[in-house]
């Protein structure tokens, strides 16, 4: 789950990170009520979870109130595309805050790194831009520590990375200290990613974090539910957000092959073996482990909602799932949905012959059936046209 | 022989008492496992179809010689439970729950490690080794013992290469879902170790997916270490980027984990990777019946 960048502010400053003080608001009178608080010059900043706000128009400042209105009308309610084509991401608040007089830009990073099982701080003295470029451009640029997970780290242990990053030297304890708090969010909150760029030294030598961007664990979310309250969903695919409600596993994709598997791994090889077949799939969709008929009819509801969809194909292969209910929520489905597709069904696996009989008997209007998967993803592409 | 589950395994499931615990517990029983106790903290005492049940897996450990848990309690309450079978004594944990807070699996990684205890999982099947034991909700009708040692990131995957296996005559040494979280306790590299050791195993089948670079080091790790034939397979090649496709670890991050990547870094190491899983399959038989 990724935060805003207020979101993300609101919890560095839970932690004791200083950042600009700051309002978030939803409309253009609340917008401009807080930047009169907040006094000027101040920035009105959309909230959108995708970089280039700035480029795209989202950032502005303002001088007065009149400026402070006319930025965020302009920026409430318009669409950002981010910088490779992602969006439309419509904004739906702004952050205003107070201005920063800037004498450095840092970037500070605490990452989860799954391949050593450690978390990796990263600093670098070349904040403000793209830190990927910096990483290509000059890797001796950004310094690269892993955290040794049986012992604390705090500002003496993060200090060395600080030193070798060549920060300025009034500024490296402060710097250290928030090094420290960032693994401390990290591990508190469940944060899997944090990244601060630009880490910025104000003009009174403060170190202060400018940016924020945070991303919780799904798998954790459970217990930070104040934040999963203020989750946007609104820019979410219409698919996605239905199978979401439904509980169901799914990823909205380009094509018209409409796709239904049981389990992770088999539903990601069913895409790439319809794909070898010629075909473009529409979506992942995993029915997991035990599905019973009613996942069946709600899965198939997502999946014909997407108007590309020109043919599905089910591709079971029964461990813990029965083919028997499996076949029982297909015929189901297609008795409530009024299926205008055509549907490809190959079952094998625990039950495999009931189910089949089961679908036979049921004698459905464009229903085929196939024996094994490569067959299937063949048919399919061929009746997805 | 085969590896992390067979004859010795003395079994003690925590959360035996709830439906999915005891459904598969006893399942796993009834395939010839020696399922030894249950656990679940209050209801020491109890049994569940004749299994004792203990409040600990350390009472379990002392009590009823249990040497294996597999773990099967909801995710909030997982961690907990990995923790304490670490600390019970057992020499492996198989954690089956998925839904586990990634932070909470790092500590317990290093925790694992450092007490020398095998942790398999979480989000994973378990492991089998047919005819000997089962542990997890792997469904044994699928696969026959034999010579082929798989080691796997996705069950239904699994079930669907080892049938396919079955067909053609022959079975598996055992058979290791490793789970599809971005942390798990033992990576494809622990369980290659163990096949190659292992006199049973002649072939290794071994089924990854997107994300993390558990795959590529296993390809150096097979170069340098494995002298078995080991043919694989990848699947996402049809995955976007940024998107987690079903596991929580099955995600492209920028241009790493492509299963483009994982099958490029395996074929440098002369690993056979398959199309498809009929294929894998089929490599897997024709290697074995050609050496």
């Amino acid at each position: 789950m990724d935060l805003l960048e207020y979101q993300g502010k609101q919890l560095f400053a839970k932690h004791g990170i200083s950042v600009p003080s700051g309002e978030v608001a939803a409309d253009v009178e609340e917008a401009v009520a807080a930047a009169e608080r907040i006094g000027y010059p101040c920035a009105i900043k959309a909230q959108v979870l995708i970089g280039g706000r700035g480029k795209a128009g989202g950032i502005k400042i303002a001088a007065n109130a009149e400026e402070a209105r006319a930025h965020a009308e302009a920026i409430i309610g318009m669409d950002i595309v981010g910088p490779h084509g992602e969006g439309p991401f419509k904004v739906h608040r702004v952050w205003v805050e107070g201005g920063s007089d800037i004498a450095a830009e840092y970037y500070a990073s605490v990452i989860l790194d799954r391949s050593e099982k450690k978390l990796l701080a990263m600093v670098s003295s070349q904040g403000g831009m793209d830190i990927e470029a910096v990483a290509a451009e000059s890797p001796e640029a950004l310094i690269k520590r892993h955290i040794d997970p049986t012992v604390p780290f705090d500002a003496a242990a993060a200090r060395p990375i600080i030193d070798a990053a060549g920060l300025d030297e009034d500024v490296r304890d402060q710097a250290a200290e928030v090094l420290a708090q960032l693994a401390e969010v990290a591990s508190s909150e469940d944060a899997t990613l944090i990244e601060v760029n630009p880490l910025i030294v104000t003009a009174g030598r403060e170190v202060v974090a400018l940016d924020a961007k945070v991303t919780i664990d799904g798998n954790a979310v459970f217990r930070h539910q104040d934040l999963a309250d203020e989750e946007f969903v609104a820019d979410e695919d219409p698919q996605e957000a239905m199978a979401r409600e439904k509980g169901l596993t799914y990823v909205k994709l380009d094509g018209n092959v409409g796709i239904l598997a049981n389990g992770a791994g088999l539903c990601m090889s069913t895409l790439d073996v319809v794909a070898q077949a010629g075909g473009a799939p529409a979506n992942f969709l995993d029915a997991g482990g035990g599905s019973k008929a009613e996942a069946i009819v709600d899965a198939l509801t997502v999946i014909v909602s997407d108007q590309k969809v020109s043919a599905i194909l089910f591709n079971i292969f029964g461990g813990i799932t029965r083919c028997d209910e499996i076949a029982k929520g297909i015929v189901t489905a297609s008795q409530q949905l009024d299926l205008q597709v055509p549907l490809v069904v190959r079952l094998d696996g625990t039950n495999s012959e009931q189910g089949l009989q089961i679908l036979a008997e049921a004698n459905l209007p464009n229903m085929h059936q196939e024996t094994t998967m490569l067959d299937a993803a063949r048919r399919v592409v061929e009746l997805a046209g | 022989m085969s590896i992390i589950v067979g004859e010795s395994t003395k079994l003690v499931v925590s959360g035996l008492t709830g439906r999915e615990g005891s459904f598969h517990g006893l399942r796993n029983r009834d395939y010839g496992t020696d399922l030894v106790a249950g656990v679940t903290p209050g209801k020491g005492g109890q049994d569940v179809d004749e299994v004792p049940v203990f409040d600990t897996i350390k009472e379990s450990v002392e009590e009823a010689g249990a040497n294996t848990s597999m773990i099967f309690v909801p995710a909030r309450f997982a961690a907990p439970a990995i923790d304490e079978a670490i600390e019970s004594g057992v020499e492996t944990v198989i954690a089956i729950t998925e839904g586990i807070p990634v932070l909470d699996m790092l500590g317990l990684y290093w925790k694992a490690k450092a007490a020398g205890v095998r942790l398999l999982g979480p989000n994973c099947p378990g492991a089998l080794s047919p005819g000997k034991a089962n542990v997890g909700i792997i469904p044994a009708q699928f696969f026959d013992p034999g010579p082929i040692g798989v080691v796997s990131k996705s069950g239904t995957l699994t079930y669907q290469i080892g049938n396919e296996l079955k067909q053609a005559g022959t079975g598996n040494s055992s058979i290791v879902g490793i789970g599809g979280d971005p942390i798990i306790g033992s990576d494809f590299i622990d369980i290659l170790k163990l096949y190659e050791a292992d006199p049973e195993t002649q072939l290794i089948v071994m089924v990854g997916e997107i994300g993390g670079d558990a795959e590529e080091r296993a390809a150096e790790y097979i170069a340098a270490e494995v002298s078995k034939p080991v043919v694989a397979y990848i699947a996402g090649f049809t995955a976007p980027p940024g998107k987690q496709m079903g596991h929580a670890g099955a995600i492209i991050s920028g241009s790493s984990g492509t299963a483009q990547a994982k099958k490029e870094a395996l074929e440098a190491k002369g690993v056979r990777v398959g199309e498809s899983p009929t294929e894998t399959a089929a490599i897997a038989v024709e290697t074995l019946r050609g050496s």
